[in-house]
């Protein structure tokens, strides 16, 4: 089977592998790069689970074969904390219980991260409209999008 | 299974006239059918990177959208959204954040659904599609593109290149409304686009209403002109035009709707369309 050699930059690494072109990113970033913070929820671009960031645009993992990553910068969940310290969504999402079972964690904060990057001040209606393709079976988003709008006003206010 | 990335339009036409060769731009509908063995390609050729595809432009033929931007890129283009505003927000309605990052017109005519959200809205702003092959370009209108559900008028070795959209003249709106079960995330069980120019005393000098997901194409309405052109829009003639948008329907029935709803919402969503489009044109 013809494999394809992809050099990306990930999370800021420089990262070089070889991958078949059925694999999709999210097939290369969990099961050869080790990288399992993106989730596999549905495969088919319904869920947001893999969300990650491709050369600024959110998108999901899923739906982006892992040969098109060639020369394009990817962020993942990984990238979001430096060393210990978490990023703020992250720290909000546990002191608001913002999850429970975290399947989904890790694509609504890549995904939340990209709003604020773009809009500082977003109402409820916008974060929620931004989050409609990450789905949640547990924490009935209201904690999710409490969370984003604390973060955001914290982020003003600093 | 095959990777390729053409950068000239001539390569990616070699390339594509291969046997079960597939075009690749967002994904967004290829990667599910990959995934769902729906299709099985033996090449895989990912056209982003040819010349002009990924590009907007606007110059005074009117505005050039490359088939493979991805909706946020278009609908991030603020000069587009004042001359073809109904345009950006068909498709801006698809799929979510995530997948407006990838989808693209391109693909969204090409995967030839019924209810594809911007191709209402492209034939209601009197697009046309530059579509290139091994023998050169040529440029289609939009509604000659899908010939039934899943099925486009293109040759082996053809692909989009691009959307051509026109300067609209002064006095010029559009709009495009779905009507989805949920509110965010779903498919349309209609979608209606519509454009309309009016003159300085606000009668209408042009008018056309393509209407989505209530048959096996997109369907553009008959006999408005004589319903509108030279006048204002009044009752009787809404009326008139509801009752066109009814009897151009021959719906599918499935769990989304029936066949009486989805044809009442046909005639609902022409006449609102039409409103914002025509309240649109006097204020441009
Ligand atoms: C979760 C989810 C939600 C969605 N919601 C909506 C929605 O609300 N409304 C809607 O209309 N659609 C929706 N879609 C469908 C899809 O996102 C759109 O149809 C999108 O515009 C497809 O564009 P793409 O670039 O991703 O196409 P791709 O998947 O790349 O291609 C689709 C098809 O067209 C062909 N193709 C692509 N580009 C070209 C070209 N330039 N020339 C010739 N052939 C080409 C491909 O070979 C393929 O057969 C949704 C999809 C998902 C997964
Ligand atoms: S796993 Fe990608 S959207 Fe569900
Ligand atoms: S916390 Fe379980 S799916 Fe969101």
């Amino acid at each position: 089977m013809p494999k394809t050699h992809i050099s990306t930059q990930i999370n800021g690494d420089s990262y070089e592998f070889l991958c078949n072109t059925q694999q999709t990113l999210l097939d290369v970033l969990r099961q050869e790069l080790d990288l399992k913070g993106s989730k596999e929820g549905c495969a088919t671009g319904d869920c947001g689970a893999c969300s990650v960031m491709m050369d600024d645009r959110l998108v999901c993992a899923c739906l982006v074969l892992g040969a098109e990553a060639d020369g394009k910068k990817i962020e993942t969940v990984e990238g979001l904390s430096s060393g210990s310290s978490l990023d703020p969504l992250q720290q909000k999402f546990i002191d608001l219980a913002a999850l429970q079972c975290g399947i989904c964690t890790p694509g609504v904060l890549v995904a939340a991260r990209a709003l604020l990057e773009k809009n500082k001040s977003p109402s409820e209606e916008e974060v929620r409209f931004w989050l409609a393709g990450n789905l949640c079976r547990c924490t009935g988003y209201d904690k999710i999008v409490r969370a984003v709008l604390e973060v955001a006003a914290e982020a003003r206010n600093a | 299974m095959d990777y390729v990335t053409p950068t000239t339009a001539m390569e990616a036409s070699k390339a594509l006239a291969q046997d079960g060769a597939f075009a690749l731009a967002g994904g967004t509908d290829l990667l599910v059918k990959l995934k769902t063995k729906f299709v099985s390609p033996s090449v895989i050729v990912d056209i982003k990177q040819v010349p002009k595809i990924m590009s907007i432009e606007n110059s005074t033929d009117g505005w050039w959208i490359g088939a493979a931007v991805p909706c946020a890129e278009i609908s991030e283009h603020e000069s587009l959204r004042q001359d073809w505003p109904g345009l950006v927000e068909s498709l801006s309605l698809i799929g979510s954040t995530q997948i407006q990052g990838r989808a693209t017109l391109g693909g969204n005519l090409c995967n030839a659904s019924p209810a594809a959200d911007s191709v209402p809205a492209l034939i209601a702003a009197y697009g046309t599609c530059i579509i290139s092959g091994q023998s050169g370009d040529r440029e289609e209108p939009i509604e000659n593109i899908v010939t039934s559900p899943g099925v486009t008028v293109l040759e082996k070795g053809e692909f989009i290149l691009g959307f051509k959209l026109p300067k609209p003249e002064s006095g010029t709106g559009d709009a495009y409304l779905r009507l989805i079960p949920r509110s965010e995330m779903d498919i349309a069980i209609v979608g209606a686009g519509t454009s309309v120019s009016v003159d300085k005393d606000k009668k209408i000098t042009s008018i056309r209403v393509a209407l989505g997901a209530i048959a096996p194409t997109q369907i553009i309405l008959d006999g408005l002109e004589d319903l509108f052109i030279g006048k204002e829009p009044n009752e009787n003639s809404i009326n008139k035009l509801i009752s066109i948008a009814e009897s151009a329907c021959r719906p599918i029935k499935d769990k989304r709707g029936t066949v009486e709803y989805r044809t009442k919402i046909a005639g609902v969503l022409a006449k609102r369309t039409l409103t914002i489009a025509y309240k649109r044109a006097i204020n441009h």
